[in-house]
């Protein structure tokens, strides 16, 4: 076998592309927009009560305690999907999984940021273009800004949050995105009813 | 020119026929608003159709959802063509193409109606005896013969090209139903700001409002008042109004399924509009405000074109305009067709007698059809209607007999009275009783958050309905949160009211009789029938239901369910409530396929995954297969190769250069906290606790029966962390699997799981060559066999990005795999691609990576282990910790069956002639001489060509197998009989000197 | 389609996002490898299959991932609470006659 070959460490490979899915997909209809949303640095964290400060305070934003909630601060959302996990998404290219290194406080932090895609649904019929495959009630009062939630949409789990009140950011795992993108590009064509 | 049964200024529509439609290949005019039944009664068609056993000619019996008989097919195209359209609900568009059904070869000529003259065959439960005997007979003479002639209509032969919508809605208070009671209730609660859905099933609001003449409500016609009432909801934004939408089922926890018909009574719907869509609300309070149906009188030859309810009538006359004859008789037991009677004549159609099974009725509607100079007799029956493609007289009779004395008349209006719709309440699991009075089933003990109101809960007269509604919809509207009322009640200022009438067969269709007296139109069911049903033994309406097929068709026996049961209890002498009322079911009236299926076709139908890599494997012309979801590259066939030429060469290059893989699908779990080793140890047979950090581990998993339910390397990356691998299929039940464990068996452990499946691309390569071919590329990692021996794995960069670089083989040749960030698989999987090129490396897909495996003995869970395969049937006892005290599937595997001698056991099988390949599955025998059924010992899990090898290869699950080495077992098949050797499950090296070769 | 009161969202949610787990409060030995034949068939074979009350597991597979339990009535269909894995059997039932 050729050892040198084996032990010599490579010298100025280009670094290889990023290739995101659905790269830079959009689509408008009537009372609806939708836009594949660039890459992000994400995070699966999972952590005791008592790790939470710790966390919160290494992450720069407070973990959410409280069912369907989400906390943002700083380009850097956390959202609660249940009683001991976050999804951490940061949108400025931070990374919270190296925040999180330096925590000593028992947790798990998992990078997932290639693991998902981020899709945006805008506009006064996006709740709607939603609902067409996703069972909860989406009106203000049960899912207000900044709700999020682990759900289903059509015959896929997606992560959904509210950004604004006509605004949602739907997560969806990489290989559902087309999926994913083509329901919501289905159900545009008929949210503005 | 105006049709010749259009009454100028009669009803509600501008009478310019501007809509031309074509019936049966002749073409009328009809005009906007019009129904296709309005529009060919305003022609004086009556005969649409023929029915579905005794192909009798059948017309319109109703103007509603209710429609047993004027079923019809409409066709916009070859493909969009819709059997068994209700002509009374199908809206009229310019160019409307409709054809009658059931009947050839023309509508007024049919041979089938013969089943009406050898309806003496066809009686009741004639399925079930007429075709019994020879048995010989139902497969080749009687299915056939049955299939051709039954059915209703013809299935489009052509793939559906609309698309269809669904939307899953949450309101406070939802109204079913936009009659009068509903609309009340829908003002009553979108006044106090809660959020109301209000549905109904027609293109206008109104319900009875079509027809009822009489009513006031705020001054105004009721009609309009309605009209305005809805206005004003659907100017609200805290409302929708859902028009031309049927609530079909009502389910669990107020759970309640619309369908709203978009497109289909467009002329030319733009092709973006779905035809329809599927709403799925969940409401806080439900009010059901779904009206009334008219009955029919049973009586001998009441089917015949041009007798119809008197309600019906009378919609075709105050709301289209048209007359349904010149010269028609009324029969009736109550009021509400006297006032059929009475608009027709005002309108200036000829009533030629009304009969009135009443003995001496009084009220104001009868001085008012006396006072407008029409007959009315009391006590009297029709018993008889004459004509047959037309009726042309009906045949009058003292109840109790007597002379007989026949009236033409073009025309027959009928009425037995009202039954409330307590479909929607019914399947909501509320319990319906009986009013004995008014002889009715109303809303008893409810079972949902729901309230029925006016005529479908048995309230009489548009003001109590009023009344009852406006207060129903706030009450609901508060139950659901809200705390302002305001808003005023609406005020009926004349209304009209009846009830009452008869249940069952009218004298003349007695028990004595042997006439037609149709109690279900649309299954040909007679009251006959229902007492032959009785006095062949069915006791319970359910039975009588069943033998009889009353209210079995697609109407669901709107009109004839209370009859059928009267008559039953009449024949079986009992009340009528302990004969019972069969039970109501979704959907309540025909739903397409298509709204249930929704946005599910197509590219929706469900998810296809691909990798991160599948482009280029796209580009490169590899033709995939689909595993579970995913789409995995099958083979990469070059120009000229087939299969078998490009997996040979596949698998021939991998062994003596190197192959490149996408193994990007297989399930990934990473496993951390400071328990994580703990867990591994219960999920796992392996010992896991000393697994050194950077080295990996063949893992099995059982289920607690002890059966081998997945395996995969798993990675060590950090005492606290492993990186699991799982199976492509296997790998969302092993997550959930796992987290069960977790969180309900196992809660104490500090560890926690998360799915990187999709975080990582992983790229194997495998071969002499796969070293050479990585390590240019790599940052950080050692990659001698010293610092990175087999089973290891390293956290580095690979073409500068991140990396987890494993040394690990499904091939038996020195191997690795790659995984990077998914969004840069592909481009890592190019860089590797070049430096492989520089080798003479190949793409090779899951069929290569199938026989590299299995020409190592490696095995697939779930092709060669079935659920039924414990870690020593598969010979992975060595898998298993020994010290191990517990793990899931410990006890499961020591249960007597699992430990005994004989258990199917996996072994190599090679057939005596090298070239046969052997089937997958195919069963295997020790004496191929034995008698048949013969003593199956096992089946063939893996079998393939293996270039390799020079020869077949193949292994099988066979009983005792590891005691069979050299024994010569049989595999017999359609051409013969192959013959194996049991071997083992190695076939190429033996000794694993590759995996560092 | 039902809705199923997660104790751990606490809100109802729909029917989609949960997934039925098979009867609850069956407990795994400690010491199962050491168990008879006739506790492993107890354990692992044997189920109530009521008519009536059942006490079974659900996950709320698409919501906050977690097991929990639930009291439902198999003749009616309905929830008569839910409650967190690991919560003892509850002794009182809301709304159950007797």
């Amino acid at each position: 076998m050729a050892k040198a070959a084996a032990k010599k460490s490579a010298v100025a490979v280009p670094p290889a592309e990023r290739r995101p899915a659905l790269a830079g997909q959009e689509l408008s209809a009537t009372g609806v927009t939708l836009a594949v949303l660039p890459p992000a640095e994400r995070i699966s964290l999972r952590a005791p009560d008592a790790s939470v400060a710790a966390l919160s305070k290494a992450l720069g934003v407070t973990l959410p305690r409280k069912p369907k909630t989400s906390a943002a601060k700083a380009g850097r959302t956390a959202l609660w999907l249940g009683p001991d996990e976050w999804l951490v998404i940061d949108e400025v290219g931070k990374d919270p999984l190296a925040d999180c290194a330096e925590v000593t406080a028992l947790h798990s932090a998992v990078g997932i940021s290639h693991r998902n895609v981020g899709i945006s649904v805008t506009g006064p019929a996006a709740a709607a273009t939603i609902n067409s495959g996703c069972p909860q009630d989406l009106s203000l009062d049960v899912f207000p800004v900044g709700a999020a939630s682990r759900t289903i949409l059509g015959k896929v789990e997606i992560v959904l949050l509210r950004t604004a009140s006509d605004a949602f950011r739907v997560e969806c795992w990489r290989s559902f995105s087309d999926y994913v993108f083509t329901f919501l590009s289905e159900a545009a064509r008929d949210a503005a009813a | 020119m105006i049709a010749a049964f259009r009454i100028p200024g009669a009803g509600r529509l501008k009478q310019a026929e501007t809509t031309r439609f074509s019936f049966d290949g002749r073409s009328y005019a009809g005009v906007e608003g019009d129904t296709l039944a309005s529009a060919l009664l305003a022609n004086g068609v009556h005969l649409v159709g023929r029915s579905f056993k005794y192909h009798r000619p059948r017309g319109f019996l109703s103007a509603g959802a209710e429609e047993p008989n004027a079923l019809v097919e409409i066709k916009r195209d070859a493909a969009r063509k819709t059997p068994n359209v209700r002509a009374t609900v199908q809206e009229l568009y310019d160019g409307l193409t409709a054809q009658s059904q059931n009947r050839w070869p023309s509508l007024a000529f049919d041979v089938s109606a013969v089943g009406d003259i050898a309806s003496p065959l066809l009686s009741a439960g004639f399925y079930y005896k007429t075709f019994m005997w020879p048995k010989s007979a139902w497969k080749n003479l009687y299915e056939p013969k049955i299939r051709a002639a039954a059915g209703l209509g013809v299935a489009p032969d052509q793939p559906d090209p609309d698309h269809y919508a669904a939307r899953f809605a949450h309101c406070d208070v939802l109204v079913l139903g936009g009659g009068a009671a509903g609309i009340a209730a829908a003002l009553a609660a979108a006044e106090t700001g809660v959020r109301v859905i209000l549905a109904d099933e027609q293109a206008d609001f109104g319900g009875s409002l079509h027809f009822e003449s009489g009513a006031k409500v705020d001054g105004q016609d009721g009609f309009a008042w309605a009209q305005g009432a809805v206005a004003t909801l659907k100017a609200m934004d805290n409302v929708r109004v859902l028009s031309r939408t049927t609530a079909f089922g009502y389910y669990a926890q107020n759970f309640v399924g619309l369908v709203e018909r978009v497109s289909d009574h467009l002329p030319n719907p733009d092709r973006e509009l779905p035809r329809e869509r599927l709403w799925q609300v969940r409401a806080r309070r439900v009010v059901l405000a779904t009206g009334a149906i008219e009955r029919h009188m049973v009586f001998a030859d009441n089917d015949r074109p041009g007798i119809m309810l008197a309600s019906a009538a009378r919609t075709y006359l105050n709301h289209y305009g048209v007359a349904v004859g010149r010269n028609v008789g009324v029969y009736t037991a109550n009021d509400s067709a006297y006032a059929a009677a009475i608009d027709l004549k005002k309108a200036g159609v000829g009533v030629a007698a009304i009969v009135d099974l009443r003995d001496n009725p009084t009220g104001p509607v009868i001085d008012e059809a006396r006072a407008l100079g029409i007959e009315v007799n009391f006590g009297r029956a029709v018993i008889r209607a004459g004509g047959k493609l037309r009726v042309s007289s009906m045949t009058v009779q003292p109840k109790n007999g007597g002379g007989e004395r026949t009236i033409p008349v073009d025309a027959i209006l009928m009425s037995a009275g009202w039954t409330p719709s307590v479909h929607l309440f019914s399947q909501s699991r509320g319990k319906v009783v009986f009013n004995d009075e008014t002889k009715r089933f109303v809303p008893g003990i409810y079972a949902q958050d729901c309230v029925s109101v006016g005529a479908c809960n048995g309230t009489d007269g548009l003001s109590a309905t009023i009344d009852e509604a406006y207060a129903a919809g706030a009450k609901a509207a508060k139950d659901a949160g809200a705390n302002t009322v305001k808003g005023t009640k609406p005020k009926v200022d004349a209304s009209e009211s009846w009830s009452r009438g008869m249940l069952g067969a009218a004298p003349g269709a007695g028990p004595d009789t042997t006439v037609k007296a149709f109690v279900d139109f649309q299954n040909d069911v007679t009251a006959k029938d229902i007492r032959q049903a009785v006095h062949e033994g069915m006791r319970s309406i359910e039975h009588v239901k069943r033998f009889t097929t009353n209210g079995m068709a697609t109407d669901q026996g709107k009109t004839s369910n209370m009859h059928g049961l009267a008559i039953a209890a009449e024949t079986l002498g009992k009340p009528i409530p302990q004969v019972g009322l069969t039970t109501f079911r979704a959907p309540y009236t025909p739903v397409t396929f298509g709204s249930i299926v929704g946005h599910a076709r197509g590219k929706l139908f469900d998810p296809t995954r691909k990798t991160a890599i599948h482009p280029w494997a796209e580009a490169q012309g590899a033709v995939f297969e689909d595993v579970g979801q995913w789409k995995r590259a099958w083979y990469f066939p070059k120009p000229g190769e087939d299969m078998h030429a490009a997996v040979d060469r596949e698998c021939v290059t991998v062994r003596k250069t190197a192959g490149l893989f996408d193994a990007s699908t297989l399930g990934k779990i990473e496993v951390v906290g400071p328990d994580a080793a703990k867990f591994m140890e219960l999920l796992y047979t392996n010992p896991w606790e000393k697994l050194e950090p950077g080295r990996c581990r063949y893992g099995i998993m059982l289920r607690e029966d002890g059966f081998i339910y997945d395996d995969g390397v798993v990675g060590r990356l950090a005492p606290d962390r492993f990186h699991v691998t799982t199976t492509t299929g296997g790998a969302p039940r092993v997550m959930n699997h796992m987290e069960d464990y977790l969180q309900t068996e196992f809660p104490h452990l500090n560890v926690w799981l998360t799915s990187i499946t999709e975080q990582w691309a992983v790229i194997a390569v495998q071969g002499p060559k796969s070293r050479e071919i990585i390590a240019p590329l790599v940052e950080g990692i050692d990659m001698s066999d010293e610092a990175l021996p087999h089973m290891s794995v390293r956290e580095g960069r690979i073409c500068g990005v991140p990396a987890r670089l494993f040394r690990m083989s499904f091939t038996g040749e020195r191997g690795f795999e790659v995984n990077v960030p998914a969004d840069y698989g592909e481009a890592v999987w190019e860089a590797l691609w070049a430096e492989g090129q520089k080798h003479g490396a190949c793409a090779y897909g899951t069929e290569a990576m199938h026989v590299l495996r299995a020409e190592k003995g490696y095995i697939i869970v779930g092709q060669d282990t079935d659920g039924t395969v414990t870690p020593g049937d598969a010979g992975l006892d060595w898998a298993v910790g020994k010290k191990k005290t517990d793990f899931v599937g410990i006890r499961g595997m020591a249960r007597p069956d699992l430990v005994a001698k004989g258990r199917k056991q996996l072994v190599g099988l090679k057939t005596k002639d090298p070239k046969v390949v052997l089937e997958e599955g195919a069963q295997i025998v020790g004496d191929p001489k034995q008698a048949i059924p013969m003593t199956m010992i096992g089946h063939v899990t893996s079998s393939y060509w293996s270039e390799n090898c020079g020869r077949s290869i193949a292994l099988a699950l066979v009983a005792g197998g590891r005691d069979r080495m050299g024994e010569t077992l049989y595999v017999p098949m359609p051409n013969g009989t192959i013959e194996v050797e049991v071997t083992g499950m190695v076939f190429f090296d033996e000794k694993g000197e590759r995996l560092n070769g | 389609m039902l809705l199923i009161r997660c104790p751990y969202c606490e809100e109802e949610r729909p029917e989609l996002e949960f997934r039925n787990a098979g009867e609850a409060h069956i407990a795994r030995s400690p010491n199962i490898a050491g168990e008879s034949d006739d506790d492993f068939e107890k354990f692992f074979f044997i189920r109530s299959n009521p008519k009536g009350i059942i006490y079974e597991r659900w996950r709320h597979m698409h919501g906050c991932a977690r097991f929990f339990n639930a009291v439902r009535d198999t003749v009616s269909d309905r929830f008569l609470m839910t409650y967190k894995a690991g919560e003892p059997k509850p002794t009182k039932l809301p709304g159950a006659a007797k």
